[in-house]
């Protein structure tokens, strides 16, 4: 106990924390706009976005997500220069890989909640998207008010698996100098290795405090959103 | 309860039980050498058939005989391989905005309900007019409340479809088309899958729509329903049109021996 007691003396962990919230939150809220985007592409009718869509897929879902992160640091930033921090700020380095490991993050669960939504829309009968368009609703309008919100109250369950997998999927992008939690571990255990069992237990901790709750609200969500047939 | 009750038989008020069908009116729908195949199966074989304003065309045939295909061909559920089908004169459009609109104006209620199971009945009833018809909601709930006292289920508003009976939920898609107010609505077997004892709440809906005026085509096996409400029926058979020609006279008198076999199967139980 004294040995956590020292290191929460001796490094800011609530800001690491946050850090760790921040990046889930937004590349949750990113991974949906744009999984949504993809799921809908793939059942399109229109052939040329329903091979972006499984092309997406495909391709994203089977790179590693620290191949897509170094890509976003040093394909994107870093050689073709393409900033997304404001030049000249004296944040612009931290703007810029925070900002990028928002993105790497995004774009690789996006391919997660595509596949969960997809799943969720093959619970929706063939029937719901029939009645639709039988009383005049296009291809756009029927996916709004009939298809989606059915599609995504069947897909709780594996969108709260996405959203846990985020969680801990964000301690890759310590890799290039995001000040989260796996990135303070690895200073921590530098320069404190004998405090090394109190260290895992600490950041195990933080994790845990943020999966087991999402965990349990989604097991929730999923009972009470369920659609009755 | 008593509410219940009265709205239930409001829906039968304007059914007067033998009186004659609506006249039938100019053409509403004409089908000219409609031909289908699903894969190797030939589904519709060079169909023609003609709608009246007003007129209830009744469909009959054995299973496979293609008469739900005819039925969803109409507003373009199923395309068509060759032949032509207009709807007031107006060509059944290609995929789009057009046929989205072509589809407001044409009701479908379909044998296994169909109803959006995530919105209330009201909600469900009130989506095609906000959304298609760009009605306000208060207009669009106000018709909606009407159109569903006038089927028998106003009480059951604000339930979800699946708190109803299969009687209730059909009479709710029934006031869903309606909502839209359709130039003619399409029914593909819509008492099949009802117990028996919910058969007749829903029929007599559509009868008393067919005494309204209404311009309908009815997939069906209710012989009762034909008798009582068609002006016309049409017995199919492998994909063809074998014959038609008004209940009383189909019914006693098939021509056909393809109709005869199969009412003498229909019937004898």
């Amino acid at each position: 106990m004294d040995a956590i007691t020292t290191l929460l003396q001796n490094y800011d962990v609530p800001a690491a924390f946050w850090m760790t919230v921040k990046l889930t939150v937004l590349s949750a809220i990113g991974a949906l706009v744009l999984g949504t985007v993809v799921a809908v592409c793939r059942v399109s009718p229109v052939g040329v976005l329903r091979g972006f869509g499984t092309a997406y897929v495909t391709l994203v879902r089977n790179t590693p997500l620290t191949l897509i992160v170094f890509f976003c640091a040093f394909g994107l930033l870093n050689t073709l220069n393409l900033s997304l921090a404001s030049a000249g700020s004296p944040t612009e380095v931290i703007d810029n890989n925070f900002r990028y490991g928002v993105v790497a993050l995004s774009v690789y669960h996006a391919s997660f909640v595509a596949e969960a939504l997809r799943s969720g829309i093959n619970t929706v009968p063939q029937g719901q998207a029939e009645a639709a368009r039988a009383i005049g609703l296009g291809f756009g309008a029927s996916l709004r008010e009939v298809i989606l919100p059915q599609a995504f109250r069947g897909a709780v369950a594996p969108l709260g698996n996405t959203l846990i997998a985020l969680t801990k999927n964000t301690t890759v992008v310590a890799t290039i100098g995001v000040a989260e939690l796996a990135y303070l571990m690895r200073g921590m255990i530098e320069f404190n290795p004998s405090l090394l069992y109190a260290i895992f237990l600490l950041v195990a901790a933080c994790f845990v405090l943020l999966t087991l709750p999402t965990g349990l609200l989604f097991t929730a969500l999923s009972r009470r959103l369920v659609v009755q047939r | 309860m008593a509410d219940r009750e009265q709205a239930e038989h409001g829906a039968t008020t304007d059914v007067h039980p033998g009186s004659a069908p609506q006249a039938v009116g100019p053409p509403l729908l004409v089908l000219r050498g409609v031909d289908k195949h699903f894969g190797e199966l030939h589904v519709l074989q060079d169909v023609d058939l003609t709608v009246g304003k007003g007129e209830v065309v009744v469909v009959l045939g054995p299973s496979g005989s293609g008469k739900s295909t005819l039925c969803r061909v109409i507003n373009r559920l199923e395309t068509i391989g060759s032949g032509s089908i207009t709807i007031d004169g107006q060509e059944l459009p290609e995929e789009g905005k057009g046929l989205a609109q072509l589809r407001a104006d044409v009701g479908m209620v379909f044998q296994s309900f169909n109803l959006f199971a995530h919105k209330t009945v009201l909600e469900n009833v009130t989506l095609g007019p906000m959304k298609v018809r760009k009605v306000p909601a208060s207009q669009a709930r106000e018709r909606a409340r009407e159109l569903l006292r006038r089927v028998g289920v106003e009480s059951q508003a604000d339930k979800y479809p699946a708190q109803l009976s299969g009687g209730q939920q059909q009479r709710v898609a029934i006031a869903r088309a309606l909502a839209m107010e359709p130039k003619i609505i399409l029914f593909d077997e819509p008492t099949s899958a009802l117990d028996p004892e919910m058969v007749t709440e829903v029929l007599d809906v559509m009868v008393s729509l067919a005494r309204a005026g209404m311009t309908m085509v009815v997939v069906t096996h209710e012989m009762g329903f034909a008798r009582r409400a068609a002006n016309r029926v049409v017995f199919m058979a492998d994909g063809k049109v074998v014959e038609e020609g008004d209940p009383e006279s189909f019914f006693t008198a098939p021509r056909t021996a393809r109709a005869q076999d199969f009412l003498s199967k229909i019937l004898t139980h």
